[in-house]
């Protein structure tokens, strides 16, 4: 087992906190790991992309030129990461922010033996725009499987923006179960001890998030509805 | 134990040289001074001896030989590594500012002396020396200002005056091209924090040089604050002027740009 | 000296956090630091962690004091230590001259990041010159290049002691992915290890009077004549040499039977290693060669890993660096050199496999 998860968005978004929180679970789960953050000269702003491996064995180079396990929560951030889809490779997006046929002229754009059109592959994977794709895997011959998860507009209509990349991070361990809920939870409990200690509630708004991204995907149709 | 050189038999003009011949120059010596490294490598009729031996005294009056440590920079000043009987350290250039702070961050204990010269001071390590100054650093820094880069072979330095000759001022100094002399004790004082002290002496006038000095210790042992220094000398070599001239240039030129006194004392208000 | 942790202390922490708690562990007793990225973050915990242990610190104005004030503290007979990268790495190459020259222990950790000047301040390999011959001088001096956060725990403790043993500046070379990234650590009291702390000792500031009770200590950087300096430079490379047994390290695998050997330094050495224990898996005969000192270089071993090899391909985050040290080392023997040369990017465990087989592949079909 060695799975390599990319997640990039927009500074602010928490992109770095769910790679931080699940290098922080396998760890504690006693598996191999490593995070590491990109980062640039600016102190906010920009895209982050935070580099996370999950292992039974050691862990040689800390980056990687192939994702097994993408997620892309805005639409520069799908620019930049374009490089990272391979063939296997899951891609988890936020479709409140990024429309499901930019994701598919993304892995094209990577599988340059692909000729289809934009939309043609978007459904041909299943992916239909104001489809329900329910995480479902897409179909055997495009090997790359996308799930629209509407996270920003159920984190800003149901529980608060800020915890948006918790609701993500739910989404991530439903689908990919790289480490368990358990191991997240505990992983939370000990990185924010302080913050969750001054403000209760914060705890509660977290763990309602995480359970709601897990519910998403378990449960319901979860579409590319905007 | 070795006598002090201040007895009797010696008196001392004001410029600090031994005029009676009483008594041997190891006797003139100041005890701090390494007998077994004299006669000394400055050039006739250069002012660093002069400050070196203001230096020894304060430490002997303040019974300081056993703790002070001396640092001494590139240029002429480098010459003083192995001048004294006090643990030394001869550094790179414009770095013994940052050597002795660090040092003194290390081992409170020590006295620690900078000893520089103007290039060192002023140019290549003018950040240090401002930066010491802000932080408070409780070392004793001491400039000697001779007006050029003398061990390079007499080139302007910051403290360079209008007009003044160099080897890259062949036409002498213009200020609207390279800028008006350093004030160095000025800007001491002016970015000094309290308990800090800064001087401007000249080997001109040797006892106020020893006094002051004697202060930029004190202020260190005190542990009041940064303590500088800066000593109006002479170069006769890179000058190309004769023993006269040479007074001349540091009593009048000199000091009519550069005052000499206290800028700012440690009681000040600040 | 203090304990730092009660018992071996399994960690999941940032390398920047790891050679904050080494340099407590090393019994380091100041640090003197500027602010640059990417080692930032040793200053942020070591300034948390020091008045905890009774440690100093001071920031300075910029790497040439910090450098030099670290000078001051060693010379003070205080374990002391400072940190940076690329620019700053240009300017401190000024005290680590100085140190070269008057033989003084003190200890620097490198962060590389993107070159040449500012660059990034993400990573790179470029400054694997600098660290080793930078300013003027002959590079007498120690440079280790860790590969992973036990390794930075290990190996800035190994510096301190290096540094103190030989009286030759020693350099911890890591770079921004190390610095930045999280993995496991595991942290420990060095004297649980069986590591003993070499002592420390004052230049100056002995007890007595220097003069009276004692000779005084004379420190110079400067000489006069061309006779006095030449000797100074053969005696401290004669020195040098003789140490390099005690100090050099490296590190190989799967040398038998290889038809290529892949060369890498610091985090690059991991993927080289990954790589080849990928292609051993598919039956490609390749092993690997790792210097974790890059001075002194461990030239002997490297000739005696690659005589038998008809070539050798060195993976750098950079355009040359190792690799010119590589051709130095192995001149004279028949082996075919080759070089995947990534300038302040980082090289993964799949394309060095990648590199390796096609090479592989082409050389076979030229057969």
């Amino acid at each position: 087992m060695h799975t390599k998860i990319a997640v990039a968005g927009e500074g602010g978004q928490g992109v770095q906190s769910i790679g931080e929180i699940l290098a922080e679970a396998a760890n504690r789960s006693g598996l191999e790991t490593t995070y590491m953050p990109n980062f640039g000269v600016e102190q906010r702003g920009g895209v982050s992309i935070a580099f996370v491996q999950i292992s039974d064995r050691p862990i040689g180079s800390p980056k990687f030129k192939r994702a097994d396990v993408l997620v892309v929560l805005s639409p520069r951030s799908v620019e930049r990461t374009r490089g990272y889809v391979t063939p296997g490779t899951t891609v988890i997006y936020d479709s409140s922010s990024i429309e499901a046929p930019k994701i598919d002229d993304m892995t094209i754009g990577i599988q340059s033996w692909e000729t289809l059109a934009p939309e043609g592959f978007a459904d041909m994977a299943g992916n239909r725009p104001g489809k329900g794709i329910k995480g479902e895997e897409v179909r055997r011959d495009s090997n790359v499987r996308t799930v629209g998860i509407p996270a920003a507009r159920i984190a800003k209509e149901e529980l608060q923006p800020r915890v948006f990349n918790i609701l993500i991070l739910g989404a991530i361990l439903a689908i990919t179960k790289v480490v368990t809920v358990e191991a997240a939870r505990e992983a939370m409990e000990h990185m924010f001890r302080e913050k969750f200690a001054q403000r209760p509630e914060l705890r509660d708004d977290n763990f309602a998030a995480l359970e709601r991204g897990l519910s998403l995907v378990e449960t319901e149709q979860a579409g590319a509805g905007r | 134990m070795e006598n002090k050189t201040s007895g009797s038999a010696t008196s001392e003009s004001k410029t600090g040289f031994t005029t009676r011949t009483v008594v041997t120059p190891n006797e003139a010596m100041p005890k701090v001074w390494r007998r077994e490294t004299k006669p000394h490598r400055f050039c006739p009729g250069c002012g660093h001896p002069i400050i070196l031996k203001a230096l020894a005294q304060a430490v002997e009056e303040l019974d300081i030989q056993g703790r002070t440590v001396f640092g001494c920079d590139i240029g002429c000043s480098l010459l003083a590594w192995d001048f004294f009987n006090l643990d030394s350290i001869q550094t790179h250039h414009g770095r013994t500012t940052p050597v002795i702070a660090g040092l003194k961050r290390a081992r409170p204990d020590l006295i620690g002396v900078a000893y520089m010269g103007d290039g060192g001071g002023y140019a290549i390590g003018s950040q240090h020396l401002l930066n010491a100054a802000m932080r408070n650093d409780r070392v004793t820094v001491i400039l000697c200002n001779n007006t050029v880069y003398a061990m390079t072979g007499g080139q302007m330095a910051p403290t360079t005056l209008p007009t003044q000759k160099t080897e890259t001022t062949p036409y002498g100094r213009d200020p609207a091209m390279t800028g008006e002399p350093t004030l160095g004790p000025e800007l001491m004082a002016a970015i000094g924090r309290k308990g800090a002290y800064a001087a401007r002496g000249t080997v001109a006038n040797y006892r106020q040089l020893v006094k002051f000095t004697k202060k930029a210790l004190e202020n260190q042992l005190a542990d009041r604050g940064f303590s500088f220094l800066e000593v109006l000398s002479t170069c006769p070599t890179n000058w190309r002027t004769t023993p006269r001239q040479t007074w001349d240039f540091v009593e009048d030129d000199m000091t009519r740009v550069y005052k000499v006194g206290e800028f700012l004392k440690p009681e000040d208000e600040k | 000296m203090a304990r730092i942790v009660d018992d071996d202390q399994r960690m999941f922490m940032t390398g920047n956090e790891v050679l904050a708690w080494a340099a407590l562990a090393a019994g380091a007793e100041i640090m003197y630091g500027y602010p640059i990225t990417p080692q930032n973050e040793i200053m942020h915990y070591w300034t948390r962690l020091a008045p905890r242990f009774e440690r100093g610190f001071l920031q300075t104005e910029d790497e040439l004091s910090a450098g030099f004030t670290t000078l001051g503290g060693v010379m003070a007979g205080k374990r002391a230590f400072s940190a940076t990268s690329g620019p700053g790495d240009i300017l401190m190459q000024e005290p680590i001259c100085m140190a070269e020259m008057m033989r003084i222990p003190a200890v620097w950790i490198i962060q590389q990041r993107g070159a040449p000047s500012t660059a990034t301040v993400i990573y790179g390999q470029q400054e694997t010159r600098l660290a080793c011959f930078g300013g003027n001088g002959e590079g007498h001096r120690v440079v280790y290049s860790t590969s992973s956060h036990q390794e930075l725990f290990d190996y800035l403790i190994k510096a301190f002691n290096t540094a103190w043993s030989y009286r030759f500046p020693t350099i911890l070379l890591g770079d921004g992915y190390q610095g930045k990234m999280r993995e496991a650590v595991t942290l420990y009291n060095p004297e649980d290890h069986g590591v003993k702390l070499v002592p420390t000792e004052p230049f100056v500031g002995r007890p007595g009077v220097p003069g009276v009770d004692r000779a005084p200590a004379h420190y110079r950087n400067t000489f006069n004549i061309e006779e006095e300096i030449y000797e100074i430079v053969h005696a401290r490379e004669e020195e040098f040499e003789a140490l390099t047994p005690q100090i050099v390290e490296f590190e190989s695998g799967y040398l038998d039977e290889a038809e290529m050997i892949l060369i890498g330094h610091g985090i690059v050495s991991r993927a080289i290693k990954e790589a080849v224990k990928l292609l051993q898996n598919k039956g490609v005969k390749v092993g690997y060669f790792r210097p974790v000192t890059l001075r002194p270089f461990p030239v002997e071993e490297l000739r005696k890993a690659v005589e038998k090899v008809p070539a050798v391909m060195v993976f750098e985050s950079a355009l040359g660096q190792l690799l010119s040290m590589v051709k130095e080392a192995v001149g004279g023997l028949p082996v075919k050199i080759e070089a995947f040369l990534r300038p302040g990017v980082g090289i993964c465990t799949d394309e060095a496999a990648e590199q390796v087989q096609e090479y592989l592949r082409k050389s076979s079909m030229v057969h």
